[in-house]
This record gives C-alpha cells, sequence and structure tokens, in this order.
C-alpha cells in the first residue's frame, strides 16, 4: 500500500497542479504533495519493515501475463526515499525562481516524481519499462519549455538517446518474455539463457542503462543537457535519473544475464574507467559551474558502475550507499550554483570570487558539500567510496583479474576530483571580491534550512552510516547470490 | 454480413440523399446515422444475430477476427466523419457523393477483411480502390489533385493486372480459387504458384505502399484533397493489410519459408525509406504520407510473424494508427500552412488542438502508455517468437527512434516555438470528439485486454 501511495500521491496532485492557475497557489500545492510524499516515505520505510506492507499486486495486462506488481526492497526504499527527500528541497530552493506558468511546471514536476518512484518499486519488466519511459516524457517537456538557449535542440538530443536505449532494452524484455512467458522479475531471475544469447542481450539492457547513468562513450548529451536545463530539472535529471541506470544494472542486469555480466565485466569495466578518469580531465577545463559540475557527476557515475562489475559485497554495499550521498551531494551543488546564479547573474567561475567574504554562510554550506564531492572522511560520500575501492581492490580474481589496475586509475580520476574541485571553491569563493560579487547579499532563511538539512545529513550519514549499511544488507546478498556465476562456472564432475 | 449488405444500400442511400436534400447539414446527418447503424448492426453479428441469410460459404467467411477488424473500421470511419465532415464539404458540392463512395468502400473492406476466394479479394481490392481513384481526383479545380488522381488510377491498374495475372497463376497451379482447399507442399514446388505468389505479394504490396512499391504513395497522398488522404492512408490502408495477413496465412501458410525472407526485406526497406525519408520532409502533410510508409512496415510485422501474437497487434496497430492519424489530420486539414512552421506556438492559441495533436503524435512514436506503444510492442513481441531474424526487431526498433525525430518536430513547433496568431477554428464539438479520441488512445495503451477481449467472445 505504501509502494502505491508513493506513486499515486505525485501522481494525482501533479495533474491537479495543471489546474491551479494562480502561481503561488500552485507552489503551495506542489510543495505540499512533495511533503507528503516525503511524510509517506518516512512513516512507510521507518515502521513497517514487513514486505507485505511494502508492497502491492494487483492484475494488469492480463494477456500478457503483466502485473501491476510494486515492491521496496533495501535499494527500492533508498531511492524513494531519496526522491522523496529531493522534491521538496528542490520545490523550496526554486522558490524565488520565476517561471512562466508555474503550474505547468509544477505539474511535470510532479509527473516526473511518480515515474521515478515507479522505476524504482517496479517489480514487473513491462511495468518497469512503462516507468522508465514515463519519468522521461515530462523531464523533456520541462527541458525544452523552461530551459536556456539552446534547450530544444539539446533536450532533444537527450529524448532521442534515451528513448534508442530504451527501446533496445525493450527488445531484450521482449527476449526474455519469449523465454519465460512471464514479465514477472522473479521469472526473469529464473530465466537461465544460454550464455550465447546472454551475450548479445546484455547490450540491449546495458545500452540503456549506460545512456542514462551515462558510462563514457555514451555521455555525450549529459553536459549539455544539465546546462540548458532548467535547475529543478537539472536536480532530478542528476540527483535521482541517473540512478535508473545504477538501479536498472543491479536489479535487471546483474542477478538477470549473470553469465555475461560476468564475461563481459571487463569490458565495461574498462568503459567505466576512462570514463572517470576522461570526465575529470574534462571538468578540470571547465569555466562554467554547471558543467563542471555535470562532468564530475560522470567520473562519480563511472565510479559506481565499476564497483558493481566487481561482483562483490563491499563494492555493491558501497555502490548503494553512494548512490544515496551523490544525490543529496550533487543536490545541495545544484542548489549553491543556483543560488549564486541568481545572485550574480552568472556561472563562469573566471567572472566570479571573493563570494567568502559577502555570503559567509554560503560558504560554509559550499565547502561542506564540496568536501563530500571529493569524499573527505566524515563525509557521506567518503563511505560510499571506500566501500567501493575496497571492493574493487579485492575483488575476486576469477571475476576479474584487473581489479588493482583498475583501482588505481579510477583513484587518479577521484584524485583530479579533489583538485578541480577545490579550483572552483578557490575561483568563485575566496580570492578578491569583483564588480559583480561586490553588493553580494548572504542567503536567505529558507534556503539555509535547506543546505543545513543537506550538511547534516551529509555529515549524519558520513559518521553513522550502519543504519544504511544495514538496510542494504538483504538485498545485497540476494543479488549477489543471483548473479552468482562461480559456482556455474566450476567444472562439473 | 450485416457491415456488407448494409453498406452497400446506404451507399446507394447516400447518392440519393444528395437529390433529396438541399442542405448538407441534412446529408451529414444521414450519413453518421447511417454509419451509426452499420457499426450496431456489425456489432450485433459478432453476437451472432444475422439480418441477412445468403448462402456465400465459397467465398466469404464472416468469422469473428474478420468482424472485429470490421468493427474497428467502421468505428474509425465514424470518428473520421465526426470530426472532418465539416471539412469535407469545402472540397467540392458533391458533398453526398463523397459520403457514398466512403460507404462503398467500406462495402470493399468488408469483402476484403472475409474473402475466402480469391475471386473475392480481387473484387474487395478493386471495390476499395476505384471509388479512392475519384475522391483522390475530387477536387476538380486542383491541377495536383487532378495528377495525383492520375498517378493512382495508371499505377493502381498496373498492380490491378499483376494482382490477377498472380490469381491465374495459383489457379492453373491448384485448380481453385478458394483458399482454404489449396494444398500448396514445400516438397511439391512448382515455379507456378511460386511464381503466382509472388506476384500477389507485389501487388498487395503496393496497395498497401510497402517499400519497394511505394511510388505512387507520397504524391498521391499530398495531392489528394487532405481529408481523403486521412482516410486513405488510415482505414482503407490497414483494411488492406487484414486481407494481407489473410491472404498469406490462409492460402500461403505452408510456403512460409519461402516468402518469409522476401517479406522481411521488404519491412527493412518500407522502415528504411518511409522513416529516412520523412525526415527530410518540410510539409507536414508529405511527413505523415512518408510515416504512413514507415508504419506500413510495422504492420507488415503483421504478415511476417504469423502466429497469434501478430493477429491481436494487427488489430491493436491498426485501431491505433487510424485513431492518431485521422486525429492529426483532422488539425491538419483546418490549417492553412502545412508546414512545419504552420504549426509554430499552436498550444498558445488552440491549447485543446495542440494537446490532442501531441497525445496522437506520442501514440504513433510508440511512447508508453499510449495504444501506439501497444501495437509496436505486439508487432516486436510476434516477430521475436517467430525466432529468427532477429536483426530485424533491432532494425524497426532504431527505426522507431528515428521516427521519434520528425514527430517531436511537431510538437516543438506548436508547444516551444513562437508563431503568428492563426486563424485555425475547431467547433466545440470537434473538439470534444477529438478529446474523446485521445481518451480512447490512452484506455486501449492502459487496458488493452479489455478492447481484445471482444475478440474471443
Amino acid at each position: 500500500m505504501i509502494a502505491l501511495l508513493l506513486i499515486l500521491i505525485p501522481l494525482l496532485s501533479g495533474i491537479v497542479t495543471f489546474l491551479i492557475k494562480k502561481e503561488e497557489g500552485a507552489r503551495t500545492w506542489s510543495l505540499l504533495s512533495a511533503i507528503a510524499t516525503f511524510v509517506v516515505a518516512i512513516i512507510g520505510f521507518t515502521c513497517y519493515s514487513n514486505t507485505a506492507a511494502l508492497s502491492f499486486k494487483a492484475p494488469w495486462m492480463g494477456i500478457l501475463n503483466s502485473s501491476f506488481s510494486l515492491s521496496a526492497d533495501g535499494m527500492g526504499a533508498m531511492l524513494c526515499m531519496l526522491t522523496a527527500i529531493s522534491f521538496p528541497l528542490i520545490f523550496v530552493s526554486t522558490w524565488n525562481t520565476i517561471y512562466k506558468k508555474a503550474h505547468n511546471f509544477l505539474g511535470l514536476m510532479l509527473l516526473a516524481q511518480a515515474g521515478l518512484m515507479g522505476v524504482f518499486l517496479a517489480m514487473d519488466a513491462l511495468l518497469f519499462y512503462f516507468f522508465w519511459e514515463l519519468a522521461l516524457i515530462p523531464v523533456y517537456f520541462i527541458c525544452s519549455q523552461w530551459g536556456g538557449e539552446r534547450r530544444i535542440k539539446i533536450t532533444f538530443k537527450f529524448f532521442i538517446y534515451t528513448f534508442i536505449g530504451s527501446l533496445l532494452m525493450l527488445v531484450g524484455i521482449l527476449y526474455i518474455y519469449s523465454k519465460t512467458n512471464s514479465f514477472d522479475i522473479a521469472a526473469f531471475y529464473n530465466s537461465n539463457l544460454p550464455l550465447k544469447e546472454q551475450m548479445w542481450i546484455f547490450w540491449l539492457f546495458f545500452l540503456a542503462f549506460a545512456i542514462k547513468m551515462p558510462v563514457f562513450p555514451f555521455h555525450t548529451w549529459q553536459p549539455d543537457a544539465y546546462e540548458q536545463s532548467p535547475t529543478a530539472a537539472t536536480m532530478v535529471l542528476s540527483g535521482i535519473m541517473v540512478k535508473m541506470g545504477v538501479l536498472g544494472l543491479l536489479r535487471w542486469l546483474l542477478p538477470v544475464l549473470p553469465l555475461a555480466s560476468f564475461s563481459w565485466g571487463d569490458t565495461v569495466s574498462t568503459m567505466a574507467v576512462i570514463g572517470i578518469v576522461y570526465a575529470s580531465l574534462i571538468a578540470f577545463q571547465q569555466d562554467d559551474m554547471k558543467r563542471l559540475v555535470a562532468y564530475s557527476s560522470i567520473a562519480h557515475i563511472g565510479l559506481m558502475c565499476l564497483a558493481v562489475f566487481a561482483e562483490n559485497k563491499s563494492a555493491l554495499q558501497g555502490t548503494m550507499i553512494q548512490m544515496f550521498s551523490h544525490g543529496i551531494n550533487i543536490l545541495g551543488m545544484w542548489i549553491i550554483v543556483e543560488i549564486i546564479e541568481r545572485k550574480f547573474g552568472t556561472r563562469k567561475m573566471s567572472e566570479l570570487g571573493g563570494i567568502a567574504k559577502k555570503a559567509p554562510a554560503l560558504t560554509i554550506f559550499f565547502f561542506i558539500i564540496a568536501f563530500a564531492n571529493i569524499a573527505l572522511p566524515l563525509t557521506n560520500a567518503f563511505i560510499g567510496e571506500f566501500l567501493m575501492f575496497n571492493g574493487i581492490l579485492g575483488v575476486n580474481p576469477q571475476i576479474s583479474k584487473y581489479g588493482l589496475p583498475l583501482a588505481v586509475t579510477a583513484g587518479l580520476g577521484i584524485i583530479l576530483g579533489a583538485v578541480y574541485t577545490l579550483k572552483m571553491a578557490r575561483k568563485v569563493f575566496l580570492g578578491e571580491t569583483n564588480h559583480l560579487t561586490e553588493q553580494g547579499t548572504d542567503i536567505a532563511f529558507h534556503e539555509k534550512a535547506i543546505l543545513g538539512i543537506i550538511a547534516v545529513t551529509i555529515i549524519v550519514a558520513g559518521v553513522y552510516p550502519q543504519p544504511l549499511l544495514h538496510s542494504f544488507e538483504e538485498i545485497t546478498n540476494s543479488i549477489l547470490n543471483k548473479s552468482d556465476v562461480l559456482h556455474l562456472l566450476k567444472p562439473k564432475h | 454480413m450485416n457491415a456488407l449488405v448494409l453498406s452497400a444500400i446506404f451507399g446507394v442511400v447516400m447518392m440519393f440523399s444528395g437529390v433529396l436534400f438541399k442542405k448538407n447539414a441534412a446529408i451529414k446527418t444521414t450519413g453518421i446515422v447511417a454509419m451509426i447503424l452499420l457499426f450496431l448492426a456489425n456489432c450485433m453479428e459478432m453476437r451472432g444475430i444475422r439480418l441477412f441469410q445468403f448462402d456465400v460459404s465459397g467465398f466469404l467467411a464472416f468469422d469473428s477476427y474478420a468482424l472485429f477488424f470490421n468493427a474497428i473500421a467502421i468505428f474509425a470511419t465514424l470518428v473520421y466523419l465526426l470530426i472532418t465532415s465539416n471539412q469535407m464539404e469545402k472540397v467540392g458540392r458533391n458533398f453526398a457523393d463523397y459520403l457514398a463512395l466512403i460507404f462503398f468502400i467500406i462495402a470493399g473492406i468488408t469483402i476484403t477483411t472475409s474473402f475466402k476466394s480469391l475471386l473475392t479479394l480481387f473484387l474487395g481490392i478493386e471495390i476499395i480502390s476505384i471509388p479512392l481513384y475519384i475522391l483522390t481526383g475530387s477536387d476538380k479545380k486542383n491541377l495536383k489533385s487532378n495528377e495525383a488522381a492520375l498517378k493512382y488510377f495508371l499505377m493502381g491498374s498496373f498492380s490491378t493486372g499483376i494482382m490477377l495475372m498472380g490469381i491465374a497463376l495459383i489457379y492453373g497451379s491448384q485448380g481453385t480459387f478458394t483458399i482454404d482447399k489449396m494444398s500448396f507442399t514445400l516438397a511439391a514446388k512448382s515455379n507456378l504458384h511460386i511464381a503466382g505468389m509472388l506476384f500477389l505479394l507485389f501487388a498487395m504490396s503496393f496497395k498497401a505502399s510497402v517499400a519497394p512499391f511505394h511510388f505512387w504513395t507520397p504524391d498521391v497522398y499530398d495531392g489528394a484533397p487532405t481529408v481523403f488522404t486521412s482516410f486513405m492512408a488510415t482505414i482503407v490502408k490497414a483494411a488492406v493489410f487484414a486481407g494481407f495477413v489473410r491472404l498469406f496465412g490462409g492460402a500461403f501458410g505452408k510456403l512460409e519459408d519461402t516468402w518469409s525472407i522476401w517479406v522481411a526485406i521488404m519491412i527493412a526497406a518500407t522502415l528504411f525509406v518511409g522513416n529516412i525519408t520523412a525526415v527530410f520532409q518540410q510539409s507536414v502533410k508529405r511527413m505523415l504520407s512518408y510515416s504512413s510508409i514507415a508504419q506500413a512496415g510495422f504492420l507488415l510485422f503483421g504478415v511476417y510473424a504469423m502466429n497469434d501474437a501478430a493477429r491481436e497487434g494487427l488489430l491493436i496497430y491498426s485501431a491505433a494508427y487510424c485513431l492518431a492519424t485521422i486525429g492529426i489530420f483532422a488539425v491538419l486539414s483546418k490549417m492553412t500552412d502545412y508546414s512545419f512552421e504552420g504549426f509554430n506556438g499552436l498550444a498558445k492559441h488552440q491549447p485543446v488542438l495542440a494537446f490532442t495533436t501531441t497525445i496522437c503524435l506520442l501514440s504513433l512514436a510508440g511512447i508508453p502508455l499510449t495504444a501506439g506503444f501497444l501495437g509496436k510492442f505486439y508487432m516486436l513481441k510476434a516477430a521475436i517468437m517467430t525466432g529468427h531474424h532477429l536483426w530485424l526487431v533491432i532494425f524497426a526498433v532504431v527505426m522507431a527512434a528515428v521516427s521519434v525525430y520528425y514527430y517531436f518536430r511537431v510538437i516543438q513547433a506548436m508547444y516551444f516555438k513562437e508563431g503568428p496568431v492563426q486563424s485555425v477554428t475547431a467547433t466545440r464539438f470537434e473538439k470534444y470528439t477529438l478529446i474523446a479520441v485521445c481518451a480512447l488512445i490512452i484506455l486501449l495503451g492502459i487496458f488493452p485486454g479489455t478492447f481484445l477481449g471482444w475478440l474471443y467472445f
């Protein structure tokens, strides 16, 4: 029931938002809806730990053997939680940003939220595909309507990219369905396709996820899209939507096609590592803050992809906690970029400087988030990255022989990450003020409140991650069990 | 049987209605009422109530599949009349005749979907084609319309000749016209019936505008008055496919190994030509012509796969495609400027029309929660079920992604670009009908079971 509510609340209130023509009313209504979703999520995931309360199943499309089946396992619950936290924060932080026809904007945002919740909860391949597309359509409209100057072309590129990916995934889903005759996730887990078939179906699924995450070399849509989208949409795209790809890998790829995931593991890991280093190098060159954060996001996601294919407990747990941390951190990053752009009218680092003198509170929050971005100890990202590196280094030599070189190269990317993040901090916040930043004022109370929530989350999760890690325990083990290829590869005598 | 006889009678009635009534409104009302009656009569037959009893057992078989298809075709025509009849009046003075011709085409469709003998197939296809030649040229003073009609007629007659040749060869090898009495075996392959089969394949492909027999399509669709293009590109095309499937499933099912590779190549060619050419069009009407070729490629999967999923898929696909395309053409026929720029800023001036067009375009592009998605889904599923030529499926989805490019150009123009105020007007009734069409598209996309349940009554 909780699972159903998480989708229904944003869906219905989103439709209602379209009808509220008054801007103030629409904003209040959408914020209330987002808070309601958040409350339901909090109550649902803390008070009810039994699966019966967290799942929902109803017949749907009986002729296709597809059912409307939702369930929140540890990973799904965490991502729903992330979505539920993010939306109120996004709505409050963009409260003063002016949108033409705000009610349409907010309505579409809520529809996107419903789609995202669906993706994280769907336990039926067809339903998963439906939500996968549904999350995309509102974002497409938001970005092409309210984005920057080149928005139409850029968003379209993004849309076509992801649409090709998801159609290929549909072929993959259909192929497995033609063997299992059911879209249920359990049937998919039991499909046991022969290696030869897995080898090419793997790419149908992986392309969809790789484009969404994005993994090098399928990332070319991403920096442009992040830059041109309105910041609220960028937050959704980078904070939550990229997690759809990682979730896809963990829930729909590794356990469904274990043999192929094992066989292609090194190829994919190499792509991920190239992506980490490449994105970090480019991020280093950027002058636009939005583009810098966008490239740094590619590097972080690349690391998650690398860890997933290490296929051990430490790496998977690290990936899951990092999904949450990355969502929170990048959200904070965007909020700060949005505030700076609104206050000073530019995102170019070369035109800014000395903000620390004018806006000390903003600077403190920025540094906390920046430290989290470079995974300093005591921040949430440290836990995730430590676990992931631990997993990659300790990868079972039967799964991959290249654990050490991969980890070292990826580590290089992380060092570069520290360099460019601190470079941004220096250029924007430190130094002398110039004519643009001279008139700067500090942030308002509601902005302090949001950034405060984010900073507290960063530190709490960094100091005491045990409850989070504990909630991933079960799902990690079950993924590892299903994707354990080593017992399949053992000689059968 | 009900629909066949009644549509012929109503056709004659409509012809005389032009003499009896002076006002177009009265003619229109008669036409719509007659179409509703026709739909009801067809539904009655689906429930087993037959109004007419003739022995046509050797020639026609009104099985549930054929009846269901007729129901879709008649319903789509009804929707078409409701939305576009105002535009139809403006084409020329012979409004009653246009309606009469449409009823005759419905009669042809009912024959094509339920034929049992090659002769009745030929009859059905011709009864569909000849009124279409006339409708194409109905804008008498427009040179393009005249050219299109002549072109269509010449090419159409040529393909009819090939079809007859094919039928003759088949008769020569089998000694019968009835499709279920034919006994082809792979072992006794004779050149005679292989040649005959290929001739029929080519002739049907021509009628369905499948590449490489599609060259007439863009010119004819572009030249014909927009209201009739809408009818030609949707209901008629879907009906030809129903006949196509019946012919190849019924008569040549056992020879599948010989023709399936041909059909596979034709699917690939059709998808490629239709989608890639549509990308480069500047006029929405021409884009829709090429898109209809592209959609024919997906419909052809129904012939290629020849399993239950394909049969169901053809029904859903036809319904989805007809509804969506009629919805778009209804808006297009009201526009003065058919180019993509003509749609600029439509969302501001006509939000309802822009919204319905968007839903229709999303359905054509195959976005989930619309009927168009399920149509494509079924077709792909059917093709995967056959278990070979998987490259074709992957090629088809890549082409589907290409199609998003040109469908979304219209959406971009309507919503994200500024344009001059346009004099597009639509009556309240037309708007409600369009909204109902969109609701139907979405309902069909979410609950296909309710719709397909009719098939198994």
